[in-house]
């Protein structure tokens, strides 16, 4: 047979009609593709223009006049001025975009007193100043008298460059903290690692007891905000801490600290990961192994380790962008020692230069953008390896491993549990470590810094907001991608934006808002110091890890199933509505209940975004130990602890709620 | 290619028209130039190896992945550009896709709601589909209560439900054990004459094609290689893949000398009027169609002695590997019944002599 069909002219080539449904289902990609673009990819982009800009004050652009006695004296450039007074270096006309310069200050023997006229004039159309708060910027000469000539502030010029990063890289205090943050990182990976790869392997390869407790236990700090540990720290080895004799000459605050503290906070991100993986190893090769005659070590070294390689380097990555995206923990115990998120936060909040800010996010968006991508190739690897048939391993008794684990397992629970009841107990003490009786002073949140009680309620609000929001937003993106045909261009770079957040850090994410938001041109410029920004970008924040968690429960839907309901001529919101969204409720519940944990515990992104009126809890906690109230900051910390753990056990209520009502098709 | 022979009325015009169908998956052709008939009330059956492109080619007909180029006519009308919604069939998939959170009743119910029926008229039409595929009283089961059969049963009672003028079958019985799907086979033939809707099933079977098939749609690489009822199929096979790809069949090195005769090694053989041109290929007969004789009768003409080289008891039957120095050493697979095999004393090592048919034997070009 030989391919002529399409060769011959004649041919015409069939143009599918969409359907109603294909409309639909287009439209919405485009309104939650647009939500990711607006939310995304446009602040991101604004943020990196804004790291390539830079200012500086042109005083060639300007031309004065002085009429000292009666007479105008010679135009004089403003630039020849500074150079006969010596006032300005180069270096010292650097500025950023709200840099303002007196001009009299390049004036010798100036007085506002004097009777001395002055005109000034900008020399181009591009040039302005500011007389009082009115913006000059024609050219025309104008006349000021003394006492107004004071008032008079030359604007700067924005040029495009890598002048910033110029200066960044010249400046070691700045890039110092490069390779401060990736020492952080890096140790705290390899010890958490290491302990949650032993804790997985407990409760994975031993008969030991009291395991779901153990489980439990070790998912407790996901539950509260990453400063949380930094105040225990400062509690037990802090300058007045219980255990300060413990730490010799050294100081909690700096990289010890901040180890320490990471440790707690990414110990049960990597667990889940390395749990999953140790679970999935095929029973059938220890068997070989053991009937080959291999000792117990080889058999670690030559079946265990390599079945759960994809995991470990999973988990490493995604606790070493943990690690070194995370701003609350060195804010409170990092003392004099910098790192990158950090340094973004004092850029923009103490120096107000956010075009440094800028510089810093992108400097830390690389290391977090390369380990992002190597863990989602990892990840790719590790759903072929699940796919595989093989057979659960099923763990022996054997009763010293078993005593060993145990007493492993006890050990971490019982540090866990033990930093957060250090801070429950600071909460109630009434002044460590002088009056040490209990008392509930320290949760009178309304006189102190942070937002008082208003803050905690606010954090509510928001995570129930972003719970339900973001659930629908999420899944109903998740499922227009999955499910929808054509369009397959618009659909691979939704997926791409899907994606993205998870490789952004919340205080990049947070200072592009800014610069996007904030932007007066900006029509959305409204939602900027509301509730609603705080919901979005929170919302935005977490979206990959439910857009993930939504797209495994879809694709466990039988990909049929659109086809059926559209050749019985039903609409597909019928199906999404009857079938698809209760099949997937559990997913849909998974979602909810992790936005809710996240928005609460958050502090990176929306450290920036809170206005007076929109105070959050952990953003409280953070002030309140800025403003020397530590006590209290840990009081509002274990809020948010217990918050989150009502809202987990109200979830798992109404998971077996919904479970026993929506799914009895399940059992048979 | 000898496609389109004795249909039934063939008179009337056909209510699916397949012209030039093209679709091609980026440089990749599934299906090429294809053309096809397909008559009111017909059951039709697309058979082939997978790959061949005949699931491609009920996703077409269905909407689900519109062809790149050609026309499908729908009872008279253009359809080729139309979603899956705005066309007329039912289908039913391999996997069933029954919606697992609602009841068998909500299941079938799904296409009938929000069609301004009145719920009393959905719940009889339900009952009614329900007693129709044999399963009156399961109505308020889930899907996975219910075994393999049933679940396929259901899903042919949703399809069924909307009385679409086409109806699809993918593969309907792939995912069934050995007796349910012989079962299965009777029943769906049965209630598709009894409702006279045209049918159009995909399978890989051929069993499943013969036993339930009016017309059977033999296709590879993305062509037609033949069209037929069953028994044309099987007897007269139009190329050599359909004549390999069903039942069985002794394939055996052959050369042409005329048209009606052909060479085996340095026997002449008559045989069925060829089709090609070439002149070295293949003859072809079906290990059934080897007749058997007695030593003592008279020689005649297609008849050689063999010697039996081996002997498998298959049951109903024996299958015997019979070799000849005159056939170049060639071995002809053939089947004896156990009746036979006693009476002729055909056993293993001995020479006996065995006719192959004028009507039985064909010649094939060489594929490639």
């Amino acid at each position: 047979m030989v391919d002529l069909s399409l060769k011959t002219a004649a041919v015409v080539k069939v143009k599918p009609r969409a359907g109603r449904d294909a409309w639909i289902m287009r439209a919405f990609i485009l309104v939650i593709g647009l939500y990711l673009v607006v939310t995304l990819a446009m602040p991101l982009y604004a943020m990196l223009s804004k790291s390539f800009n830079t200012y500086y004050f042109d005083l060639a652009r300007y031309e004065v006049q002085i009429n000292e006695d009666g007479d105008w004296g010679e135009t004089i450039d403003v630039a020849a001025l500074n150079a006969a007074s010596n006032k300005y270096s180069r270096d010292q006309l650097r500025t950023s975009s709200d840099g303002r310069l007196s001009i009299v200050s390049m004036l010798e023997n100036f007085s506002f007193r004097a009777k001395t006229l002055y005109r000034l004039r900008n020399v181009h159309a591009s040039g302005s100043f500011l007389s009082g708060s009115e913006l000059v910027d024609d050219t025309n000469w104008h006349e000021f008298t003394s006492n107004e000539f004071r008032r008079v502030y030359l604007k700067p010029v924005k040029t495009t460059g890598l002048d910033n990063f110029r200066q960044y890289f010249s400046n070691p205090s700045l890039f110092n903290s490069i390779f401060n943050s990736l020492f952080i990182a890096i140790v705290t990976t390899i010890i958490t690692i290491t302990l949650a790869f032993t804790f997985s392997y407990a409760i994975a390869r031993s008969k030991m007891r009291f395991k779901g407790g153990f489980k439990v236990i070790a998912m407790a700090p996901i539950l509260v905000p990453s400063l949380l540990p930094g105040i225990a720290l400062v509690y037990l080895f802090g300058n007045q801490g219980m255990l300060k004799f413990l730490m010799g000459d050294q100081s909690i605050y700096g990289p010890i600290g901040i180890i320490a503290g990471s440790v707690f906070f990414t110990f049960p991100h990597a667990m889940i990961i390395i749990q999953t993986a140790l679970s999935i190893s095929d029973a059938r090769l220890y068997e070989a192994s053991d009937a080959l005659g291999a000792s117990k070590t080889k058999t670690f070294f030559t079946v265990t380790l390599p079945g759960a390689r994809y995991g470990l380097i999973s988990a490493s990555f995604v606790v070493f962008n943990l690690v070194i995206t995370d701003f609350g923990l060195p804010k409170v115990i990092g003392g004099q020692f910098n790192v990158l998120a950090v340094d973004i936060y004092k850029q923009v909040i103490g120096q107000q230069n956010f075009e440094m800010g800028a510089v810093v996010s992108v400097v830390l968006l690389v290391p977090a953008l390369f380990a992002f991508a190597i863990d989602r190739i990892v990840q790719k690897k590790q759903v072929a390896l699940l796919s595989a048939r093989s057979v659960p391993y099923q763990p022996k008794r054997n009763r010293n491993f078993d005593r060993l684990m145990f007493s492993y397992a006890a050990i971490i629970a019982a540090l866990i549990v033990g930093t957060l009841a250090i801070c429950q107990y600071a909460a109630l003490i009434k002044f460590w470590p002088y009056d040490l009786s209990l008392s509930l002073t320290n949760y009178d949140f309304d006189v102190m810094d942070g937002g008082g009680w208003g803050s905690f309620y606010n954090s509510l609000k928001l995570a129930a907001l972003v719970a339900v929001i973001g659930t629908v937003a999420v899944f109903t993106g998740a499922y227009m991608v999955e499910k929808s045909q054509g369009m397959q261009f618009g659909r691979s770079l939704f997926q791409f934006l899907a994606m993205l957040p998870m490789a952004i850090p919340g205080m990049v994410l947070g200072l592009a808002y800014i610069f996007f938001f904030n932007s007066p041109n900006n029509p959305l410029n409204f939602i900027y110091g509301t509730m609603i920004i705080l919901v979005i970008c929170t919302v935005t924040h977490f979206y990959t890890v439910s857009h993930l968690t939504a797209l495994t429960a879809l694709k466990q839907m039988d990909r049929e199933f659109e086809s059926v309901s559209a050749s019985l001529k039903q609409p597909f919101y019928k199906l999404f509505s009857q079938v698809t969204v209760p099949v997937c409720l559990p997913a849909i519940l998974d979602i909810s209940i992790y936005l809710f944990v996240n928005a609460m515990t958050t502090v990176s992104a929306l450290i920036f975004l809170y206005s007076p009126d929109t105070t959050l809890a952990s953003i409280a906690m953070l002030n309140m130990d800025d403003a020397g109230d530590i006590a209290p900051a840990a009081a509002m910390g274990m809020m948010i602890f217990y918050a989150n753990v009502a809202a987990r056990i109200i979830h798992h209520f109404l998971s077996k709620r919904i479970y026993s009502k929506t799914q009895a098709w399940r059992t048979r | 290619m000898g496609a389109r022979e004795s249909t039934p009325s063939q008179s009337a015009a056909p209510f699916l028209r397949v012209e030039n169908l093209t679709k091609m998956f980026g440089t990749f052709t599934a299906l090429k130039d294809i053309s096809l008939d397909v008559y009111e009330g017909e059951f039709v059956c697309f058979l082939g190896p997978s790959g061949c492109g005949k699931t491609t080619f009920l996703r077409a007909i269905a909407g689900l992945d519109i062809q790149t180029a050609g026309v499908i006519r729908q009872a008279g009308k253009d359809i080729s550009p139309l979603p899956p919604a705005e066309r007329d069939f039912g289908i039913v998939f391999q996997s069933y896709a029954l919606f697992p959170n609602l009841t068998v009743l909500r299941n079938v119910a799904y296409g009938l709601e929000n069609a301004g029926k009145s719920k009393s008229d959905i719940k009889q039409r339900v009952d009614e589909l329900l007693e129709l595929v044999g399963l009156p009283d399961q109505g308020n089961k889930y899907p996975a209560q219910l075994s393999g059969g049933q679940q396929q049963r259901i899903a042919l009672a949703r399809a069924l439900a909307t009385s679409p003028g086409l109806l699809l079958l993918d593969e309907p019985l792939s995912a069934l054990d050995a007796k349910v799907r012989t079962r299965l086979r009777h029943e769906i033939k049965a209630l598709q004459a009894k409702l006279g809707i045209t049918t159009i099933m995909v399978t890989h079977d051929q069993e499943e094609a013969l036993t339930m098939a009016d017309r059977i749609v033999v296709m590879d690489h993305g062509t037609i290689e033949q069209v037929g009822s069953p028994l044309e199929i099987y007897t007269e096979p139009a190329t050599l893949f359909v004549a390999d790809f069903i039942g069985e069949m002794n394939q055996l090195k052959a050369v042409s000398v005329g048209k009606n005769k052909l060479r085996i090694g340095d026997i002449e053989f008559s045989c069925q009027p060829r089709i090609s041109s070439g002149q070295n290929g293949v003859a072809t007969i079906r290990p059934e169609d080897v007749v058997a004789f007695e030593k003592s009768r008279k020689t005649s003409q297609n008849v050689i002695e063999v010697t039996i080289r081996e002997m498998e008891f298959l049951g109903s039957f024996w299958r015997t590997i019979l070799t000849s120095k005159k056939l170049s050493d060639q071995s002809i697979t053939a089947d004896f019944s156990i009746n036979a095999v006693r009476r002729l004393s055909i056993e293993k090592d001995r020479r006996i002599r065995i006719e192959l048919p004028t009507q039985a034997l064909r010649f094939y070009d060489s594929q490639d």
